[in-house]
C-alpha cells in the first residue's frame, strides 16, 4: 500500500511538472458539437431590496398594531406571517441577529462591502426600538416567532437567575463582534439554533440544540431571545431610550394587579412607592462602592479577555494553518494534514503565514481587552442598575426587556372597557419620560 | 403634569426626559450615519476594492447621482465561490453543506477535457476493464455519464441530481488528466448562507466571496488566460 502512494506521488509529481492540458483537445471527425458547462445564474439581487422592503412594511404594521390597534391578535398573525417569510421562505439568512457580525467586519475591515440589506436589516430594528419599543422582537424576528409560538405553560423563574441569565446575551455578542472584526468568523450565525430548522436541513447538534430550545421554550418563554440573542442586547438598549412604548392599560392604571401575571417574561414592573424606601445614606454607600468596582470589574474582564487570544484566535484561518505549520507531522486523513497538503499546493512561505498568524493574535488580543472591558463594565452597570430603585405609581412594562408582544392588555379592565366603548382612548402616557 | 398640558402652551421637560431625549437623538443620528456610509460603500466602492466612479479625484466632478444606474445590481452582491487552484479535494463540501445534498457539485469545463477513453476522473485504479459498468465507476453515485464519441474519445458528463460534491473525480482528474474536472457551488442551489459553512471548516481556505455577475471561478485554460 505504501510503495503504491509512493508511485501515486511520483506520477502525480512528473505530470503536474508538465503543467495542464497534458491531453490535448481532440480534433472530432464525426462532427461532435461541444457542449457549455452549466453556469446557473444566482437568486436575483431583487430579492434582497424586497427582504429589506417587506422588513420596513412589518415593523411599521408591528408599531401600529401595538401602539395603536393594541391586538395581540394582530401581533400573532404578523410574527406567522414573518415566520413563514423571513424563517421558512427566505431561510431565515440574512436576520437581524446575525447582521451585527456584517457590521462590525464592515467597520474593522476595509475590504469588506456589506451587503445593503444586512446594513437596512441591522438598523431598521434599532430605529423603530428606539421610537415604538421591541416591536421587531415582538411581531417580526423569526427567531421570536417561533419561540413565540410554542409559550404554553410559562413558568416564572426567580428573578436573581434571570437577572444572572440576562448576562449571557452581552457574553455572546462581545464574542461575536469581537471574532467577526477580526475575521474569524460569524460565531453568532454558527450557533443560531432555529435556522436548521427554517432550512430544514442540518447537523444533528444544531436540530438537537433548536428541538431542546423550543421544548425548554414551552415551560421558560423565549429562552433564546432573554437569554442568548445577542441583537436583544442592542435592542434592549434602544427601547429604554424609546420615545414611544406599549403600554399595559389603554389610558390609565386602577392598579388592579390583573396583569401582575399576565407576563410570561416577568418584564411587568410593579408598583413601588408604597413600600418603605431604604435609608438614603445605606443605598448612597451601596452605589459609591458600586461605583468604585465598575472599572475593576471592568480591568479585570479585559485581562481575561485579552489572556484567552490563544483560544480565540484559533477560529482564525490564517492561525490555524500557522498552528498546523508549527507542529509535528500529522496523521494522514486529519484536518491538519489536509490543511499542509492545500498549503504545499499553494507554495506560500511558512514565515509570511507566521507573520501574519502573529499579527491577527495581536489584533485579537487588544479586541479581547475591548471585548472582556466592555463585559465587566456591563457586569458593573448591572450590578448598579439592580441597585437602584425608581419610584413607580402604576404597572408598567420594562421598556428594555418589554418584548411588546401585547399579551398583557387583555388583562387590564380597562382594555375590556376600551374595546366595548369602540371609541379609540389617546394613549396619554405617550412620551412616558416627561413624568 | 398631564393636567397641565392639556391646556397647551406649556411643556414641562424633567432632566431624565431631556437625558433620554438627546440619547435618543444621538443614537438615530449614528444609525443615520451608518446606513449613509453603508450606502455609500455599496453604490461606490467596486467589489474588487476599487472605486467604481473613479475614486473622485475632483470632489466638485463626482457625479453621485448619476452613479447609481451606471452599475448592474448584481455587480454589488456578493456570493460564495470555492477557487478550484485551492481546492484540494478534501471531500468536505459533500459533507459541510447546510443542504443536503451539497450545493457544491462538480462541473465539467468541456473545452479542457481530453475526452480520454481511460478517464481518471471517472475509472476506478485499477479497474479491469473499461466499462461503465459499476464496479469500475470511481463516482460513488454513478453521476458521472460516458458517451462514446469516436475512437479513442468519449465524453463524459455530469448528472447533477446525483452530484453529491465529493470530489473524487475531480482529484482523479487533477492528478492524471487535464484538470477539466473542478468543484464549483451552484448557484440555484445555494443559500447564500451569512457564514458559509464549508467555507468555515475548508482547510485549503479556498471559498471567498465573488460578486455575482461573474459566479463561477472554473480554472483558466492552459495558455489561454481567463475562461
Amino acid at each position: 500500500m505504501k510503495i503504491y502512494a509512493a508511485l501515486f506521488a511520483l506520477l502525480l509529481a512528473v505530470l503536474s511538472a508538465r503543467g495542464e492540458n497534458r491531453f490535448p483537445m481532440p480534433q472530432f471527425e464525426s462532427g461532435y458539437a461541444m457542449p457549455a458547462a452549466a453556469e446557473p445564474g444566482a437568486h436575483p439581487g431583487l430579492f434582497e431590496a424586497l427582504d429589506a422592503a417587506v422588513l420596513l412594511g412589518a415593523l411599521s404594521l408591528a408599531a401600529w398594531l401595538v401602539l395603536r390597534r393594541r391586538s395581540r391578535r394582530g401581533v400573532l398573525l404578523l410574527s406567522v406571517f414573518s415566520l413563514l417569510y423571513f424563517g421558512f421562505w427566505r431561510r431565515g439568512c440574512i436576520c437581524p441577529v446575525g447582521s451585527i457580525q456584517n457590521v462590525a467586519l464592515w467597520l474593522f475591515d476595509g475590504g469588506y462591502v456589506i451587503p445593503l440589506s444586512a446594513a437596512a436589516f441591522f438598523i431598521l430594528p434599532l430605529a423603530f426600538a428606539l421610537l415604538f419599543g421591541r416591536v421587531f422582537c415582538a411581531a417580526v424576528c423569526p427567531l421570536g416567532a417561533v419561540q413565540d409560538l410554542v409559550v404554553l405553560f410559562p413558568v416564572r423563574i426567580p428573578r436573581h437567575l434571570a437577572r444572572a441569565l440576562g448576562f449571557f446575551p452581552y457574553l455572546f455578542l462581545a464574542l461575536g463582534v469581537l471574532l467577526a472584526s477580526a475575521g474569524a468568523g460569524f460565531m453568532i450565525c454558527r450557533y443560531d439554533p432555529f435556522v436548521a430548522f427554517f432550512r430544514l436541513s442540518g447537523d444533528l447538534a444544531a436540530l438537537a440544540a433548536g428541538a431542546a430550545l423550543l421544548l425548554l421554550g414551552v415551560f421558560v418563554a423565549r429562552p433564546y431571545c432573554r437569554f442568548m440573542c445577542p441583537y436583544g442586547v442592542l435592542l434592549n438598549w434602544m427601547s429604554r431610550l424609546s420615545k414611544w412604548h406599549a403600554s399595559i392599560y389603554p389610558d390609565e392604571c386602577v392598579q388592579c394587579r390583573l396583569c401582575e401575571r399576565a407576563c410570561p417574561f416577568d418584564a411587568i414592573l410593579v408598583p413601588n412607592s408604597s413600600l418603605v424606601p431604604e435609608p438614603r445614606e445605606k443605598g448612597a454607600r451601596r452605589l459609591t462602592a458600586l461605583l468604585a468596582l465598575l472599572p475593576f470589574l471592568a480591568l479585570a474582564g479585559g485581562w481575561a479577555g485579552a489572556s484567552l487570544d490563544a483560544k480565540l484566535s484559533a477560529n482564525h484561518p490564517v492561525v490555524r494553518q500557522a498552528d498546523a505549520l508549527k507542529g509535528a507531522p500529522a496523521a494522514s486523513g486529519s484536518f491538519k494534514s489536509k490543511m499542509l497538503e492545500s498549503f504545499a499546493l499553494g507554495g506560500g512561505k511558512a514565515e509570511d503565514v507566521r507573520a501574519r498568524a502573529a499579527a491577527v493574535r495581536e489584533k485579537i488580543r487588544l479586541g479581547g481587552w475591548i471585548a472582556g472591558g466592555f463585559l465587566g463594565a456591563a457586569l458593573g452597570l448591572g450590578l448598579i442598575g439592580v441597585s437602584i430603585r425608581r419610584s413607580r405609581d402604576s404597572y408598567e412594562p420594562d421598556r428594555g426587556e418589554c418584548l411588546s408582544c401585547a399579551r398583557c392588555f387583555m388583562s387590564c379592565p380597562r382594555e375590556h372597557l376600551r374595546l366595548r366603548g369602540g371609541g379609540k382612548i389617546e394613549p396619554e402616557n405617550g412620551g412616558a419620560h416627561g413624568g | 403634569m398631564a393636567g397641565i398640558e392639556k391646556y397647551g402652551a406649556v411643556k414641562l421637560v424633567t432632566r431624565r426626559g431631556f437625558v433620554v431625549g438627546a440619547l435618543r437623538a444621538l443614537c438615530l443620528t449614528l444609525l443615520g450615519w451608518l446606513g449613509g456610509a453603508a450606502f455609500l460603500r455599496w453604490k461606490c466602492l467596486g467589489v474588487d476594492g476599487t472605486w467604481a466612479c473613479g475614486a473622485c479625484p475632483d470632489r466638485a466632478a463626482c457625479r453621485f447621482a448619476a452613479a447609481l444606474p451606471s452599475k448592474p445590481a448584481s455587480g454589488r452582491r456578493m456570493v460564495w465561490q470555492l477557487d478550484p487552484k485551492k481546492c484540494i479535494q478534501c471531500g468536505g463540501c459533500a459533507v459541510n453543506c447546510v443542504r443536503q445534498p451539497s450545493a457544491v457539485k462538480c462541473v465539467h469545463s468541456f473545452e479542457m477535457c481530453g475526452y480520454c477513453r481511460l478517464c481518471f476522473g471517472f475509472f476506478q485504479p485499477g479497474a479491469k476493464t473499461l466499462t461503465s459498468a459499476a464496479e469500475n465507476q470511481l463516482c460513488p453515485t454513478g453521476a458521472i455519464r460516458r458517451k462514446f464519441i469516436e475512437e479513442p474519445y468519449y465524453e463524459y458528463t455530469i448528472d447533477e441530481s446525483l452530484c453529491i460534491g465529493c470530489g473524487r473525480c475531480v482529484k482523479g482528474c487533477a492528478a492524471f488528466g487535464n484538470g477539466s474536472l473542478m468543484l464549483q457551488v451552484r448557484h440555484d442551489l445555494c443559500l447564500n448562507c451569512n457564514e458559509c459553512a464549508i467555507a468555515r471548516r475548508c482547510p485549503a481556505s479556498a471559498f471567498s466571496l465573488v460578486p455575482a455577475d461573474r459566479p463561477y471561478l472554473f480554472k483558466p485554460q492552459a495558455g489561454k488566460g481567463q475562461p
